[in-house]
């Protein structure tokens, strides 16, 4: 246990690792260490915000979803309604045409009755007229009763 | 072991306890123990130079096996350093801490190695009579690191408080003021600053000096016969396991006690 000149030798030794450490080997370390920290900080933050916006999306996405389902039932209602408005139209063209088609026909039927009519009274003047003409055959001259039998036929008529 | 005297005891503890010496001047200061000199310096080559291959191919991205390692360590001795000194500790205090771990723990681990084999070795591979492997089990080198330490602490004192502020600190702390204490404080500080050195040293040194005095007595144990040999070797494989607690523990303890001094010198009272 003596002290002698190795404990100078040993001090400047260890002044020489300890400037090789302070110089070449914390630094680098320091650095790479240092530089993985801020990238994983980077990688934590960045995860962050895309769960952020993950949620950002998915609540757009059911507001989307909830204005979409509200629109088609607006549409669907809509769409009954024009169909109950439409099936009414329907009904009432359908309805018109009946009337008129009913009222033509009616028309029609008028006609018909009215020259049926009129044929039945002109075939019945002529058949009066001529059992006329039978039955005073001599007393009646056409053309001076011209006249009684105009009137008559307008009688008939 | 290959002496030409007769072996006994005292020859084999005496053997394993002389240095590998060189005079370089005149007087008995002037002997270096080349042993202790070299074995420390390859160990710090080693271990430092080790972490200085992987720490210069370091990625910020995936780090390899050994990088991770390297970084284990050095994240355990910042932590460390980081809540006790409060300052930027990446300049000077952190790497020193860094430096003193590994080395004193590569020095320290030398005592696990098995002593006689080592001697043995050294003894027919590199004609080395007398060669200690364990530079922590010099005065020297423990004595030699705490005053480094002791001499940067005055410095850091010096620096960071100004001559005016280390002057005051040493004459006005702990006990006050009054000019009455002035020299009552002096003479404590004066007690802490010898203790401080004499303490940091001697505690490594005592710790791995006593067990590589085990390991002598364990082996010459061994030398008594057979029971002597089974004992021996039982006791010994024990005492390197525990060891491996010792050699670790004093490498922090004295590291931390680094950190400590030089964190108090930053600090005023």
């Amino acid at each position: 246990m003596n002290i002698n000149f190795t404990l100078i030798s040993q001090a400047i030794a260890f002044s020489v690792f300890i400037w090789f450490t302070v110089k070449y080997v914390w630094p680098p370390l320091l650095r790479a260490i240092e530089e993985r920290q801020k990238t994983i900080a980077d990688g934590l933050a960045a995860g962050e915000r895309g769960r952020h916006e993950l949620e950002l999306a998915s609540q757009r996405s059911s507001d989307v979803l909830k204005e979409a389902k509200q629109r088609a039932s607006e549409i669907i209602l809509q769409a009954e309604k024009r169909a109950t408005e439409v099936v009414e139209e329907a009904k009432r063209t359908a309805k018109e045409e009946g009337d008129r088609i009913i009222a033509g026909a009616k028309a029609d039927i008028e006609h018909e009755m009215f020259s049926a009519k009129e044929a039945l009274r002109q075939h019945v003047a002529q058949l009066a007229v001529a059992g006329a003409a039978k039955i005073l055959r001599r007393e009646v001259d056409a053309k001076a009763h011209a006249d009684m039998l105009a009137s008559i036929e307008e009688d008939l008529r | 072991m290959a002496s030409d005297t007769e072996l006994t005891p005292t020859s084999y503890i005496d053997h394993h306890l002389t240095y590998l010496t060189a005079q370089v001047g005149e007087g008995s200061f002037w002997v270096l123990h080349v042993d202790t000199l070299v074995t420390s310096v390859i160990l710090g080559v080693i271990s430092l130079g080790f972490i200085w291959l992987i720490v210069r191919k370091a990625t910020s991205g995936v780090p390899s096996k050994s990088q991770a390692f390297v970084e284990l360590a050095v994240e355990f001795i910042d932590n460390e350093v980081k809540n006790t000194f409060h300052g930027n500790r990446h300049v000077f205090v952190a790497p020193t801490a860094l430096t003193i771990f590994v080395w004193v723990l590569m020095m320290n681990a030398m005592d696990i190695l098995p002593i006689d084999i080592m001697a043995w070795i050294l003894e027919h591979a590199f004609g080395l009579h007398n060669w200690k492997i364990v530079p922590t089990t010099d005065v020297n080198t423990t004595f030699a690191l705490a005053l480094s330490i002791w001499f940067l602490m005055l410095f850091f004192n010096v620096k960071v408080k100004g001559w005016g502020g280390w002057m005051h600190e040493l004459f006005c702390t702990p006990f006050g003021k009054s000019p009455l204490l002035w020299i009552l404080n002096l003479l404590f500080n004066f007690i802490e600053y010898v203790s401080k050195p004499l303490s940091h040293s001697l505690r490594l040194f005592g710790n791995i000096y006593a067990g590589e005095i085990i390991f002598l007595l364990l082996g010459m144990w061994a030398a008594t016969g057979v029971s002597g040999t089974i004992f021996g070797s039982i006791l010994g494989a024990g005492w390197a396991i525990f060891h491996i607690l010792i050699v670790t523990l004093q490498a922090f303890i004295f590291m931390m006690l680094t950190v400590v001094y030089i964190s108090m010198a930053h600090e005023s009272h």
